[in-house]
């Protein structure tokens, strides 16, 4: 197909853009096949560069011959193009339509984007899993790497190198993976240096109504308890979710089966629940007529508060079992590609200081959101404003990244990276010119090819001009395990993201780099004050010599 | 000490009123004629001084002991578990007690001595200056000049003895405008812009009923127009909600009729007044005080208090202030009923919006001496610093230090101080230990000869300035010069470090802005040290 097809009316001229904080401008408007271009009359500078990718929705409005098309972007920002002419709008907005909801992913601007800049470190080699798991294996040898799933064919949505306990053989997990929902039989998440404990991650398993059981499950999952130990198994469901989940053939661990195990339910919504609860948020962010008790009624109604309590609560639950008790655990839900994944990888921020590091956190993601299958195209494949309201669309990665947002303000020191960096994640999982977060799993991204046709988002981020942007000068790197307060009064909403196109930030923006001026300024003292110091220690010994015989 | 039965209890718990844990710290309870003082086993301090107690409460006797819960005014909440229900029961009845006092002289700032002589003293109490103030807006002029008028509290008992009047209006037209206003609060200036010269006054409710008049106080109005040469008309905001105004006619009050004033706009901002205010602030407090609350209750708790939507109403009405005078170069006279909560609520953040002086340290309490101590707030009454009527307690001057704290999270850099300064004076105002809030206006501060009988708070405070100041103060940016806030309701955020600043479980645990105040003071040093470093390299 060429995009040539898609594009009716390639260039208009005096089109009028309006956005928040901004004047109107007038312009030129160009389509190419992925993005929307204004660039303005007087000067030809781009005024808007849009992907096609990050339209989430379109409503179009005509005032006699005048049209508007309102567009409204996957990162929420709303903005308005004032078009004259009838003809020309409804050519633009029924190709923006076409062109923002491709259907084939190898059309996507990714594997048509050619990079600017020189690639330094190709980021798909980054953080591979042998790489990782060098990590632990110094401190354990109880844990190995696995290439069962080398061909994807024992679980779809795993990648081809799990870590599993050294005591089960690849045989054992074929046969534990037909008991688990997906074929996610438990692999590592987690190792805890400090006490051997570990997280590990699964899908639930497929007892049915009839309570079937798998000796080779029972076994992988006992291997990891040490003598005389007990464990937590973490369901993300509530108990009367989990107990429907058998009559379409789920279930969970029954204690019988499994007495070295506590089984505790908790309750993290998923789907469309959480996709709600984001259109009603944002909905309610983006009326500035709303009277107070307005705003408070739908920011409570919205829930999204309550699900980020939840979240936090269970990751806090999981931390505490593994460095208060000592003791290992078992987390899944349904699927174990959503809920699980937010759990487990809050836990690794709350525990685990590497993860709190820009590396650190894009391993975390690569680890336990990439690779672990974490579906991506089908999660973020719409965002708060349209109305397709698939079941699989759900804004699961953005609760993770608010959740890292909210311990990140109860702890300003402890992180190496800022609220850009955890801004710019959220902006590229839904649109981006980076192949990284397409696709549903390592499978599916192998087979695009991905890493042959497309650039990968670190490749560009970690270069030092780039981390600039996302270092947070505060950071003091801390070995300790960060426990954040999940009181509803410790909670607030991320103004960084919902009410970014709200309200200006020019204020706050300003107050941030007066900041980071008196810090770098801080560093510049100290800096000076050394060398002068060391200057004087050296004139002094030098004089000491002349004066001595 | 009468009062005092029980000076000391030993292996009493103290609760942590959030920790889901249920940790109690065992320690020993000792009571003073000033404080109650807690010592927990790490020998860690908690003193409570009884002027902050606003509530004392005995539980049903449990296994473990007697409860016993004590509220404070700065927000304080303490859970005590006390062995012996005898021993409960003595401490219960002396702070009874203890936090109630009938008389002023029994206050804790009549016996509080931080050891300074006399002319230190009276040099504390000389540090704000307002006849100062009203030189630096540019007042005694050729319109507006100090009226004698009130010289010995004659017309009014409520207001300050200097107060500045249009120049044009004679002494026989202030009195009579002063009988038409309610407690006798007539017309006065309380800011003045120099460069507008536009003026914000002040006044109480007019006794206009369905269709009084008073030429006097027609002609006082005018006056004011008339002293501002750029603008032939002024606004007048009556900052009541319009029903509240309009039921108070029938009681012989009321507001100004547009017809018999010349040149006036008026209008309503609808603020609520203290018994809403009072009401509102307790229910937030019993949502954000109960154990295992949830988001939704919380919520849900903030929007049927209306507590936001009080603070928004008064900042709002300070920006229809600020505006007028900016944009229009317009006076504003504001009232309320009597004009000492709305009115000095809404002058005085109106004045903070349009004038940088008080946005810093001195300036803040500068603000807080003229349109709030000399212009007769209640705060005696309001705090409840004697046993009085508890429909007189009312957190009218929490609010404005809510307003203020809301301002400096959107304006990071436009205030000198920081959240603390306003924390501290929030403390003070209930602790009765300066004599600054003592009383309710400044005739009753005379008589008490609080001048030379206490001490004044300011020097104290600006002895510990390095603890209040904003490391990101900018003074001299010019797009501060005049604050022009945002006030649509997603900017409105519950007051945590106010509503829960003993509650430390619920901070974040790590503080940018003390790592940032270090910075600058170590830069400072760095600084020196620097400068001392090369001058010794180049005498080498």
């Amino acid at each position: 197909m060429e995009f040539a097809e898609l594009i009716k009316t390639p260039r208009v001229d005096n089109v009028v853009l309006h956005r928040p904080f901004y004047p109107a401008v007038e312009g030129t408007l160009c389509l190419t096949g992925h993005h929307l271009i204004l660039s303005s009359r007087q000067d030809n500078t781009e005024e808007l560069w849009l992907l096609h990718s990050n339209i989430d929705a379109i409503d179009k409005r005509f005032v006699g011959p005048l049209g508007t098309i309102i567009i409204k972007c996957k990162d929420f920002r709303i903005i308005q193009l004032d078009i004259p002419g009838m003809e020309e709008c409804l050519n633009i907005a029924s190709s923006i339509e076409a062109l923002s909801t491709l259907d084939s992913i190898t059309l996507m601007y990714p594997f048509f984007y050619r990079p600017m800049f020189d690639v330094i470190e190709d980021g798909w080699h980054s953080f591979l899993p042998e790489q990782e798991f060098e990590l632990y294996s110094s401190a354990t040898s109880e844990w190995r790497l696995s290439y069962v799933n080398k061909e994807f064919a024992v679980c779809p949505s795993y990648p081809p190198i799990v870590i599993v306990p050294r005591a089960i053989d690849d045989e054992a997990l074929r046969k534990v993976a037909a008991f688990r929902h997906g074929g996610r039989f438990p692999v590592l998440s987690y190792y805890h240096k400090k006490n051997g404990m570990v997280i590990m991650r699964s899908g639930q398993p497929l007892t049915g109504t009839n309570g079937r059981r798998c000796k080779e499950d029972e076994k992988l999952i006992n291997a990891t308890l040490r003598a005389g130990k007990r464990g937590y198994i973490i369901d993300t469901r509530p108990l009367n979710v989990a107990q429907q989940a058998r009559a379409k053939g789920g279930g969970f661990e029954q204690e019988a089966h499994y007495p070295q195990w506590r089984r505790i339910h908790k309750s993290i919504e998923r789907y469309h629940i959480l996709q709600e609860s984001l259109v009603k948020l944002v909905e309610a962010c983006n009326d500035q007529t709303h009277n107070m008790d307005r705003w408070l009624s739908k920011l409570e109604a919205s829930n999204w508060l309550t699900h980020i309590k939840e979240i936090l609560t269970t990751a806090c639950l999981v931390a505490q079992c593994l460095d208060r008790e000592g003791a290992s655990i078992l987390i899944h839900g349904t699927e174990g590609t959503d809920s699980t994944l937010q759990v487990t990888s809050l836990a690794q921020i709350i525990l685990e200081p590497r993860s709190r590091t820009i590396r650190g956190f894009e391993a975390l993601i690569e680890r336990e959101w990439l690779q672990a299958g974490h579906p991506f195209q089908q999660r973020c494949a719409q965002s708060a404003y349209c109305n397709s309201r698939q079941k699989w669309e759900s804004p699961v990665f953005l609760l993770f990244l608010d959740c890292v947002w909210q311990i990140l303000r109860q702890f300003p020191c402890s992180f190496e990276f800022n609220e850009n960096f955890l801004i710019m994640l959220f902006e590229h999982a839904y649109a981006s010119q980076f192949g990284t977060f397409l696709g549903n799993n390592e499978s599916e991204r192998c087979k695009l090819k991905l890493q042959q046709k497309t650039m990968s988002l670190w490749s560009w981020v970690n270069r030092p001009s780039e981390l600039s942007k996302f270092t947070n000068p505060l950071f003091e790197a801390n070995n300790l395990v960060i426990w954040p307060s999940v009181a509803p009064q410790s909670l607030q909403l991320w103004e960084g993201i919902f009410l970014r196109w709200n309200r200006s930030s020019r204020y706050l923006d300003e107050a941030y780099e007066e900041m980071v001026n008196i810090i770098e300024y801080n560093r510049a003292l100290q800096a000076k004050v050394n060398i002068l110091r060391r200057q004087l220690a050296e004139l002094e010994t030098e004089d000491g010599m002349q004066q001595s015989p | 000490m009468e009062h005092i039965r029980t000076t000391k209890v030993e292996q009493v718990k103290l609760l942590d009123r959030f920790s889901s844990s249920n940790k109690a710290l065992t320690g020993t309870l000792y009571l003073t004629a000033t404080h109650l003082l807690f010592i927990d086993f790490h020998q860690k301090e908690t003193w409570i001084l009884h002027h902050h107690i606003a509530s004392v409460e005995k539980l049903a006797l449990t296994t473990s002991g007697c409860p016993l819960v004590i509220q404070c005014k700065n927000f304080r909440t303490v859970h005590f578990i006390v062995p012996r229900e005898r021993d409960c029961h003595d401490i219960y009845n002396s702070l009874l007690q203890l936090s109630k006092q009938a008389k002023y002289e029994d206050l804790y700032a009549f016996s509080y001595n931080p050891k300074q002589n006399d002319s230190e003293r009276l040099r504390g109490w000389q540090l704000i200056d307002l006849a100062e103030e009203y030189q630096r807006m540019g007042v005694p002029n050729s319109n507006w000049q100090l009226s004698d008028a009130n010289r010995d509290y004659k017309i009014c008992e409520t207001y300050p003895k200097e107060l500045y009047v249009p120049r044009i209006a004679s002494k026989p037209i202030i009195v009579g405008s002063s009988k038409f206003r309610s407690k006798g609060r007539f017309p006065v200036l309380s800011y003045y812009h120099q460069s507008k010269e536009a003026a914000i006054c002040r006044c109480s409710q007019p006794l206009s009923g369905f269709s009084a008049r008073c030429l006097e106080d027609e002609h006082l109005l005018q006056a004011i127009s008339k002293a501002n040469p750029a603008n032939h008309y002024m606004y007048v905001v009556d900052t009541r909600p319009r029903l509240n105004a309009m039921a108070n006619r029938a009681a012989g009050k009321g507001y100004e009729n547009e017809d018999n004033y010349s040149n006036i706009r008026f209008q309503f901002v609808g603020i609520e007044n203290i018994h809403v205010m009072r009401s509102s602030l307790q229910r937030l407090l019993e949502v954000s005080g109960s154990r295992g609350l949830s988001v939704g209750d919380l919520y849900s708790g903030l929007q049927s208090s209306g507590w936001l939507r009080h603070v928004q109403a008064v900042l709002g009405a300070a920006v229809v202030l600020a505006k007028a005078v900016t944009t229009e170069s317009a006076s504003v006279l504001v009232h309320c009923s009597d004009g000492w909560d709305r009115t000095s609520q809404v002058c005085s953040l109106g004045s903070l919006l349009l004038d940088p002086y008080y946005r810093t340290v001195r300036g803040f309490m500068v603000l807080i001496e003229k349109d709030w101590i000399s212009f007769g707030h209640k705060f005696s009454e309001r705090c409840g610093h004697l046993d009085g009527d508890p429909k007189e307690v009312s957190p009218v001057f929490t609010q404005f230090l809510e307003c203020v704290w809301h301002l400096t999270e959107q304006f990071p850099q436009a205030f000198e101080f920081n959240e603390a300064f306003l924390l501290q004076i929030h403390e003070h105002i209930h602790s009765c230990q300066f004599g600054n809030f003592i009383g309710n206006c400044q005739k009753e501060r005379e008589e008490l000869k609080l001048k030379e009988k206490t001490y004044s708070l300011w020097p104290f405070l600006l002895e510990d300035r390095v603890k209040y100041l904003n490391p990101l103060y900018q003074p001299q940016a010019q797009e501060f010069a005049v604050l022009e806030p945002n006030t649509v309701s997603f900017n409105f955020k519950f007051w945590r470090n106010m509503y829960h600043q003993f509650d430390r479980t619920l901070h974040p645990r790590q503080s940018v802005f003390n790592i940032i105040a270090n910075m600058n003071e170590q830069n400072k040093q760095l600084e020196n040290d620097i400068k001392d470093l090369e001058s010794k390299a180049t005498n080498e």
